[in-house]
């Protein structure tokens, strides 16, 4: 795409306004950044904007990172910078300043009510973030078992043993390519 | 206050980051460990490895990272940088955990559009997505045992995330709502139960 300044600019105020609703992970606000970039803008086709996700998730480094691979493919290195920027800097500021004010307070009822409230909550969407991770490879017949055997196993691992994520996820990498998932 | 437990600020076994420098690799190294989610490697590290966070610190981090807007992860890390060493650490944290990655994913990114059809990196993406799933369960797992110190008491607590998880995976209702119904009325709780 020829991206024009203007282009540019909108693409980084539309993902500075994204990361003030990015509650639970930039990942919630997908549905919003495809209606934006895909059909308003038509900077990227659907299998564009999936294959953008689906290429962060095998990267290491956290999900945010597709929010980077959107921007680079709508309109390159500059792209890339418009959206990260855009998506970190109010979600930064805000952080900073809630665990400043809420780190001077942390013996208060208050801010400790918020902490025990939410935790339950947080493991919560935990477990649940697992469930809609394997849910797809869960419905389909062909990869229903092999894919649980492997969450079977490095659920396991990780409980009983202290080896590094890395080498189960190696592991998938290579039963998957072998066409065993 | 009452004598509801806390969680140990600062006990005596908990170590401490030396430097920025080390802040920044240290982040480098969890992130680029971290495929399809760096939450279980950050657990993994921060709480098993260096023992820089108690499990107890390391929830009540991740509770608070998770209502703020903001990537988690990303939030987690510039708490705990921020509580180091000040603003400089909370972006040598942040820096440490996009940097090299981003570099990384990008490369990949203009690798992809050749191998996109290939049925052996398709398997192979599967098969690091069934692992990446695998992961944030067991980090999930892993955490439930934090609840036996929560303040609201464990048949509370598990029940409200057993309708965390029936919002979230189940009715699939979007996260602000989730937060600010479910999210409140557990505050609420854990409210009256520290009552002085």
């Amino acid at each position: 795409m020829n991206s024009s300044p203007s282009d540019l600019l909108g693409l980084f105020a539309h993902f500075l306004v994204l990361s003030m609703l990015a509650v639970g992970g930039a990942i919630t606000t997908v549905p919003d950044m495809h209606r934006f970039i895909v059909a308003e803008h038509h900077w990227l086709t659907d299998a564009q904007f999936t294959a953008s996700i689906a290429i962060a998730q095998a990267a290491p480094g956290p999900n945010v990172l597709f929010v980077a691979v959107l921007g680079w493919n709508v309109a390159g290195a500059l792209g890339a910078l418009a959206t990260m920027t855009g998506i970190l800097i109010p979600s930064t500021a805000l952080s900073l300043w809630a665990t400043r004010w809420g780190s001077q307070r942390r013996d208060t009822r208050g801010v400790r009510a918020f902490t025990t409230g939410l935790t339950p909550l947080t493991l919560g969407l935990l477990l649940s973030t697992g469930w809609v991770l394997a849910e797809p490879y869960l419905r389909s017949a062909d990869h229903r078992w092999g894919a649980l055997a492997l969450i079977a196993v490095t659920a396991l691992v990780m409980l009983r043993t202290k080896l590094s994520p890395i080498w189960l996820v190696a592991l998938g990498m290579v039963v998957g390519g072998l066409g065993w998932v | 206050m009452t004598a509801a437990p806390l969680p140990p600020t600062t006990p005596e076994a908990l170590a401490a980051p030396g430097s920025k420098l080390e802040l920044f690799t240290a982040f480098t190294s969890l992130s680029l460990q971290g495929f399809g989610g760096v939450l279980p490697v950050a657990q993994r590290e921060l709480v098993e490895r260096r023992r820089w966070l108690s499990k107890e610190q390391f929830v009540e981090m991740l509770a608070v990272s998770q209502v703020l807007p903001g990537p988690n992860v990303v939030n987690l890390a510039l708490m705990f940088g921020d509580r180091c060493f000040g603003l400089r650490g909370a972006f040598a944290a942040l820096a440490g955990m996009l940097l090299a990655p981003m570099l990384i994913v990008l490369a990949l990114t203009a690798l992809y559009g050749h191998y996109a059809d290939n049925p052996v990196v398709t398997g192979a993406l599967r098969g690091m997505g069934a692992v990446a799933a695998g992961l944030i369960i067991s980090t999930g797992l892993k955490l439930l045992t934090t609840l036996k110190r929560n303040a609201m008491g464990l048949s509370i607590c598990l029940g409200f995330g057993a309708a965390t998880i029936l919002a979230t995976a189940w009715l699939r209702l979007p996260l602000v709502w989730v937060i600010l119904g479910l999210g409140s009325l557990a505050i609420a709780v854990a409210w009256a139960k520290l009552r002085p």
